[in-house]
């Protein structure tokens, strides 16, 4: 019953707002208009920080350039403001893009800086321009209309501003489902993921950046319509600190804590004044000192923000979702025949400084076959492994891939070709669900960007890839578990989610970097028959292991790497015999 | 434009610059070490010229009252942290550090500095008070969040100038200040006339920024400094502490803050809220440098006030607006010559 009702709670709240604006006084109606376009606003935030790990100190300029653009187009130039409404997204949309090209390569806090700079900028730029009105700012703006009739009273304003809240909100949430929206969310933890598995991380970036800017212009467009003048001071950096703090008071990771935010922080911001005025007089800001206080208490104590309080209380009256019906896809490439190789290297070197990592490595892989690789900690395993997948660029050697030679290794462009790894310390996205976590493996297979997701015209290939994210998860055997959150699981079971992840990149190769590090025995069995069956299919698969039984069991060959060179190469009773690798391991003097 | 007012123009720039000299290199510093961007930084300037004014004018600064609020914060934090894990040799170290030292300076600037006390005696003062004040802001703020991702701290810094500003406004009024500084007839240089003025900054950034220097290449504590900022885990194996290299950081910071307004104070008026600005100018001075290279910056924040002093001649206006979208060609530079990785929020 609660469960029914929590699933319909976004729409009672809709009605709710919507009969509530009808009965409250103006005022009110007024006051819950403006707590909803600063709602938009943060929704646009959330996106950006709570996602995509981007801050914006000039979110409230974006809002302003918005207001601005539109209420300029309609006043001075008499158009409708629905042209004004496409004016201000689309302007916005390319200032973001510029500030987005120039920052998003480079650590986050410069683009932090930069949007600060530019929300400085603005303010001081529109106080001081004839055209804008200097700080006194523009009347005379008209309404919106729509049909024919003028929205011109609080309730209707409200009525305006409702629905464009649910459109972001459900917009955004759509986003947040989709294929970009899956890499969106990989991003908090870094570029690695989306990365490896085919997806341009800065693009990604730059997308979140720029939605956040238009969402925010679209704020700006109805705020100067619906309150019919505007002055710079609602644009200024304050502001844009204000709509930051709501978003990460709420919860940056989450649409919803946009919405509690925001109403929180208007409240309390209001109160607090009304509070304070009588104990330390009306030209004190006390507020703001309370205000800033918070803010560090919440950054201490609670960093992601209210909003993960509440959704553990919700949570357990969750209906399960359903269950996604598996596909299996059928690979899109020609799968080498069993025995061909599929990586070649002769040679492959890596230094650092003038420490030589990696050693004139060479080795094959084949189809259909398992390359286990053994060495001591910092035998140059995982760096190996790294100058393969495109984690870092070899300092000599050559590398061929299925017979193509390989100039510059970068992880996206092999993923495309048809690699595909998993970590040794789990790269996985912790806030995910398990199928949602493997789906991210599929990027590169789908095709539908963010207008397809946005206009609802990927819900076939969501089915598609979903569905291929659970059938992966079935053959690994996580498949009754596939919507808990990845970060529940064991240590153990996250290595398993990652072949998973790695598999359904369809992939002619993997890298299983220590996938066996914290199974129990019965579960390394199953991994084993999982190994067997994948090189039946005739991939090809490179195993690093500690584990010696276990890469004895599988691997067709070894290779035995100490001090970045490789001191064996074969047949596995050959290299156990060899005593090269015996000095190795077990430290008999030469 | 003559080449009479382009000079003069220059010297202001460059005196400007001086000061954004001492800004950015003091960011980078706090930023290498605790990977804070100590925006709060700019506010410690103003404050420095605010007290300054207010012992000319034979009032309390308020200052005295931000330090002793502050550090009984601070003191009641640590007290509490200490005593839940049951360390004495913290306690005492605690007592001291936010309690008998904050108290004394108060109490000398209280008592000790009438009205018509020596100019140098209230500036020393003066230093001493906002000195005091920036450990206690990162004992409150910033080390209990130490381990967070250079966001969160960005985040934090940003809430700390807002509740800087508030207090700033409460304890020192809506007025603006200027301070007194080197006076006496100008100095002639290579034909030039050069007012004492410019030519004390200039000389005191280059002595400042000369005794950094030798601060971070020779004496111990320096140089644990910037091994903890190379590597904050390697640093901490070794037995230097993060959060004692973060306090350090942070009086280095407060020192260089209370002598930039100092510097600063007699060539504009400063309000409560004008840091702000100034160090954001420092930063961008700073970011030409990408936030680790000292002569970079340097070279960075002379540009800026050479910036800003033409563009105040030709469109006084817009002066701050083009100093601020200068960041974008630069931050295009920079990430052309060297792009970073991205690190995630978390």
């Amino acid at each position: 019953m609660i469960g029914r009702l929590l699933a319909l709670a976004p729409f009672i709240a809709v009605a709710v707002a919507a009969l509530a604006s009808l009965v409250l006084p103006a005022y009110q109606v007024s006051v819950a208009t403006y707590v909803m376009i600063a709602s938009i606003v943060c929704t646009g935030l959330v996106l950006m920080t709570g996602i995509a790990g981007m801050v914006s100190f000039g979110q409230a300029a974006f809002v302003g350039f918005g207001a601005y653009t539109s209420a300029c187009m309609s006043t001075q130039f008499g158009l409708s403001p629905w042209l004004g409404l496409a004016g201000a997204t689309i302007g916005a949309a390319a200032t973001a893009a510029l500030i987005g090209v120039v920052t998003v390569r480079m650590s986050g806090h410069y683009l932090a800086l930069a949007t600060l700079c530019f929300g400085i900028s603005f303010y001081f730029g529109i106080g001081n321009a004839d055209a804008f009105g200097r700080f006194n700012g523009m009347t005379g703006i008209p309404p919106v209309t729509v049909g024919g009739f003028e929205l011109r009273s609080e309730r209707q304003a409200f009525g305006l501003v409702l629905v464009a809240l649910v459109l972001s909100v459900a917009w955004c949430r759509r986003l947040l489902a989709s294929r970009c929206g899956r890499v969106l969310r990989s991003l908090r933890t870094g570029s690695t993921i989306a990365e490896t598995f085919g997806a341009n991380a800065q693009r990604h970036r730059l997308l979140a950046f720029v939605a956040a800017a238009v969402v925010a212009a679209l704020a700006g467009w109805l705020y100067a319509h619906v309150q019919r003048f505007i002055n710079p001071t609602p644009f200024g950096l304050n502001a844009s600190i204000d709509y930051l703090f709501m978003t990460v008071i709420g919860g940056s990771g989450q649409v919803w804590g946009a919405l509690v935010g925001a109403g929180l922080v208007t409240v309390i911001k209001h109160e607090l004044q009304d509070l304070l005025r009588p104990v330390f007089g009306a030209t004190a800001r006390f507020e703001l000192l309370v205000f800033a206080a918070l803010m560090i208490i919440v950054l201490h104590k609670a960093r992601k923000g209210l909003w993960p309080f509440l959704q553990q209380v919700v949570a357990s009256h969750m209906p399960p979702r359903a269950p996604v019906a598996p596909v299996t896809l059928t690979s899109r490439r020609g799968r080498p025949d069993q025995g061909l190789p599929v990586l070649t290297a002769i040679g492959l070197r890596r230094m650092f400084g003038g420490l030589v990592a990696v050693d004139d490595v060479s080795f094959d892989v084949r189809s259909g076959e398992i390359l286990g690789v053994l060495g001591p900690n910092g035998a140059g395993k995982s760096t190996l492994f790294n100058l393969i997948s495109g984690g870092l660029q070899r300092s000599g050697g050559e590398l061929s891939f299925l017979g193509a030679p390989l100039a510059r290794v970068s992880a996206r462009d092999m993923c495309v070709r048809g690699l595909s790894r998993t970590f040794q310390h789990a790269a996985l996205v912790p806030e995910m669900s398990l199928i949602e976590n493997v789906a991210i493996g599929a990027t590169h297979l789908g095709r539908c960007g963010i207008v397809a997701a946005s206009l609802g015209l990927d819900a076939r290939e969501e089915r598609q890839l979903l569905g291929w994210a659970q059938h992966l998860l079935d053959r690994v055997g996580l498949g009754d578990r596939a919507w808990e959150l990845a970060g529940t699981l064991s240590l153990g079971h996250q290595r398993i989610l990652e072949i998973a992840r790695a598999l359904a990149a369809d992939p002619v190769l993997v890298l299983l970097d220590e996938p066996a590090a914290g199974l129990r025995a019965n579960e390394k069995t199953l991994l084993a028959e999982l190994l067997v069956r994948l090189r039946a299919e005739g991939l090809a698969i490179v195993l690093v292991e500690h584990d010696m039984e276990f890469v004895f069991r599988l691997a067709d060959r070894l290779m035995v790497m100490n001090f970045g060179r490789r001191i064996a190469f074969g047949d596995p009773e050959e290299v156990r015999a060899d005593t090269g690798v015996q000095e190795a391991y077990l430290g008999v003097a030469a | 434009m003559t080449a009479d007012i382009a000079a003069i123009l220059l010297q202001d720039g460059i005196a400007n610059g001086a000061i954004y000299i001492l800004l950015a290199t003091v960011l980078v510093l706090v930023f290498t070490v605790t990977r804070v961007i100590f925006v709060p930084q700019g506010d410690l300037v103003a404050f420095t010229a605010l007290t300054l004014a207010a012992f000319d004018a034979g009032t309390i600064p308020g200052t005295v009252w931000i330090l002793l609020f502050g550090a009984a914060i601070a003191l009641s934090l640590e007290m509490l942290e200490a005593v839940a894990r049951r360390d004495r040799a913290r306690c005492v170290r605690s007592i001291i550090q936010f309690g008998v030292v904050p108290v004394a300076v108060a109490l000398l600037a209280v008592l000790l500095v009438p009205k018509d006390a020596p100019l140098l005696w209230k500036m020393a003062v003066t230093c001493a008070l906002v000195t005091c004040i920036s450990p206690v802001i990162y004992r409150i703020v910033f080390q209990p969040i130490a381990s967070a991702s250079p966001l969160v701290l960005l985040i934090a810094a940003i809430a700390t100038h807002l509740g800087m500003n508030s207090i700033g406004l409460q304890v020192f009024g809506a007025e603006g200040v200027r301070t007194q500084g080197f006076s006496g007839p100008p100095l002639s240089f290579a034909g030039q006339l050069i007012s004492q003025q410019v030519a004390g900054v200039v000389a005191s950034s280059i002595v400042l920024v000369f005794v950094l220097y030798l601060f971070f290449h020779r004496s111990l504590r320096g140089r644990a400094l910037l091994a903890a900022a190379y590597n904050r885990r390697g640093a901490e194996i070794v037995g230097i502490s993060a959060a004692a290299a973060g306090r350090t950081a942070f009086i280095v910071a407060g020192l260089v803050g209370a002598v930039s307004g100092l510097l600063v104070g007699p060539m504009t008026t400063l309000y409560y809220d004008s840091g702000f600005i100034l160090g954001l100018k420092g930063f961008v001075g700073a970011i030409v440098g990408g936030l680790a290279i000292y002569p970079l910056a340097a070279a960075g924040a002379v540009l800026v006030g050479a910036v800003e002093s033409f563009a105040s001649f030709w469109a006084s206006a817009y002066r701050d607006i083009i100093v601020f979208m200068l960041i974008i060609p630069i931050l295009f530079w920079r990430s052309v010559v060297n792009p970073h990785a991205e690190d995630g929020i978390e």
